[in-house]
């Protein structure tokens, strides 16, 4: 049954949407943003960075008095207790990163050319954790949730900039999280584009729907609806399940390559990770 | 096999005759009233089911609590779809009328089986 689920079907796109194939990603977050700002010309683009409360003015001022105790404050802190606690061979995550890995996020996902990979936050953690001879930690949630949400903080105000450079590796990569994007998937047959381009704004039954830019500024996410702390390939999942698709692992190369897609289309927004949603 | 079969198809039709015969034309009719509109309530049950139709997440249909406004509002049915068989197309695969539909094709993905999808049509059909 499962596999009857996760058919995807062919790759089928609105000529209405912002989708132009092979396409320079220059060109696509021009196009990008040109349909948000038709859609919505009262939103100011920095705003993106809200998800849906930057669409209603009603759930945006109770989603303010959360964020005035917000739910992930423990989080962060443990967070900071874990990225500062040193590996047993003495050396901390600081030594992994550049500037100690205060106030990067803004540079992630990063493409790194030694290995043609793109590589996110958390796996950038891991990577950390394995080269100092420790075990990596589970994707999604829990510790690792925790010090990508310390890390989120320090990076806060940075304006997003992430890199796709005209190199064919990450040119593929992107190429793939693109399309990733705008395929209709699942028994539903709904691609993110339909929800979160077309139809952003609109609501399913009583949920509104969030644009697409700024989607990934302020991961992770406290949800509750989870009742704690999400990374952004947790929350891709969900959105796959609900279109009764399998959703893919988190951290495999299909959600790499859609976060690297939607981030590149939200550069230049301001950080305000971690966050807290329904 | 054609034995039990004609058997039980001769068994039918005599129950047919006996009902046709101690029934009144009248209360025929009433009947057939009553089964069509326990049709109708069938289909609403499973154009509202969230894990049927689900309808509601993208239309506004009366009697639906907290729709959704994806899609238009299912109002005037008979007016806008005077072939019924469009009305069912439409339901059975939205796609093929526009590629890039929201909708999902209930048919051809076998969301709901082809038989609710005949008790959902009953039901929209009203509206
Ligand atoms: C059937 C509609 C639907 C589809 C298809 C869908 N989503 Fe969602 N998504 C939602 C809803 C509803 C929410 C919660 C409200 C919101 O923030 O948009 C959500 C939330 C999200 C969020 C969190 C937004 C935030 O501000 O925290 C992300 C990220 C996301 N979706 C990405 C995706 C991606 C990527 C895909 C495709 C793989 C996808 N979605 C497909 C309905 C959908
Ligand atoms: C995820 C969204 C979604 C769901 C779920 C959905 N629809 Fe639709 N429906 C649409 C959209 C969008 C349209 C507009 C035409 C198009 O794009 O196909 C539409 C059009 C229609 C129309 C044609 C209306 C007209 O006046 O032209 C009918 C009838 C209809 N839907 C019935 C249904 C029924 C019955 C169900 C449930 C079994 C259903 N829809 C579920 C999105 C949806």
């Amino acid at each position: 049954m499962r596999k009857l689920l996760s058919i995807v079907a062919a790759l089928s796109i609105a000529a209405t949407l912002p989708y132009t194939a092979d396409a320079s990603p220059d060109q696509d977050l021009k196009e990008m943003r040109a349909y948000f700002k038709k859609r919505f010309p009262k939103v100011p683009f920095q705003d993106y960075a809200n998800g849906v409360y930057a669409l209603d003015a009603e759930s945006r001022a109770q989603w303010e008095s959360i964020e005035d105790f917000p739910p992930y404050e423990m989080s962060v802190d443990n967070g900071k207790k874990l990225f500062n606690t040193p590996f047993k061979n003495g050396k901390t995550y600081a030594s992994c990163f550049p500037n100690d890995g205060i106030g990067i996020v803004q540079n992630y996902p990063l493409f790194d050319k030694a290995s043609g990979e793109v590589i996110t936050v958390e796996h950038a953690i891991n990577m950390c954790r394995e080269s100092n001879g420790e075990k990596p930690l589970k994707y999604k949630k829990g510790d690792i949730a925790d010090i990508a949400a310390y890390m989120a903080y320090t990076s806060r105000g940075k304006k997003l900039k992430v890199v796709v450079p005209n190199d064919p590796r990450a040119l593929a990569i992107y190429e793939r999280g693109k399309q990733h994007f705008f395929a209709k998937r699942g028994q539903l047959n709904l691609a993110c584009a339909d929800c979160h381009v077309s139809s952003a704004g609109m609501h399913v039954r009583a949920d509104l729907l969030s644009p697409m830019l700024g989607h990934v500024t302020h991961f992770p996410v406290y949800r509750s609806a989870w009742g704690e702390l999400g990374t952004l390939h947790r929350r891709y999942g969900g959105c796959n399940e609900q279109v009764r698709a399998k959703a893919y692992d988190a951290q495999g190369p299909e959600y790499t390559a859609l976060e690297y897609y939607e981030s590149y289309m939200s550069n230049g927004l301001v950080l305000n990770g971690p966050g807290s949603r329904k | 096999m054609r034995q039990p079969l004609s058997i039980l198809s001769s068994a039918a039709s005599a129950a047919a005759l006996l009902g046709a015969l101690i029934l009144a034309p009248t209360t025929v009719t009433a009947a057939e009233e009553a089964k069509a509109a326990s049709v109708v309530d069938q289909g609403k049950e499973i154009a509202f089911d969230r894990k049927k139709g689900n309808c509601l997440s993208c239309h506004a249909i009366a009697g639906g609590d907290l729709p959704g406004d994806i899609g238009p509002p299912l109002v005037a049915m008979q007016a806008r779809f005077p072939d019924k068989a469009k009305l069912r197309a439409q339901i059975w695969d939205a796609t093929s009328a526009n590629p890039n539909s929201m909708m999902p094709p209930f048919g051809r993905h076998k969301i709901i089986s082809d038989d609710e999808i005949d008790k959902v049509v009953e039901f929209i059909y009203t509206l």
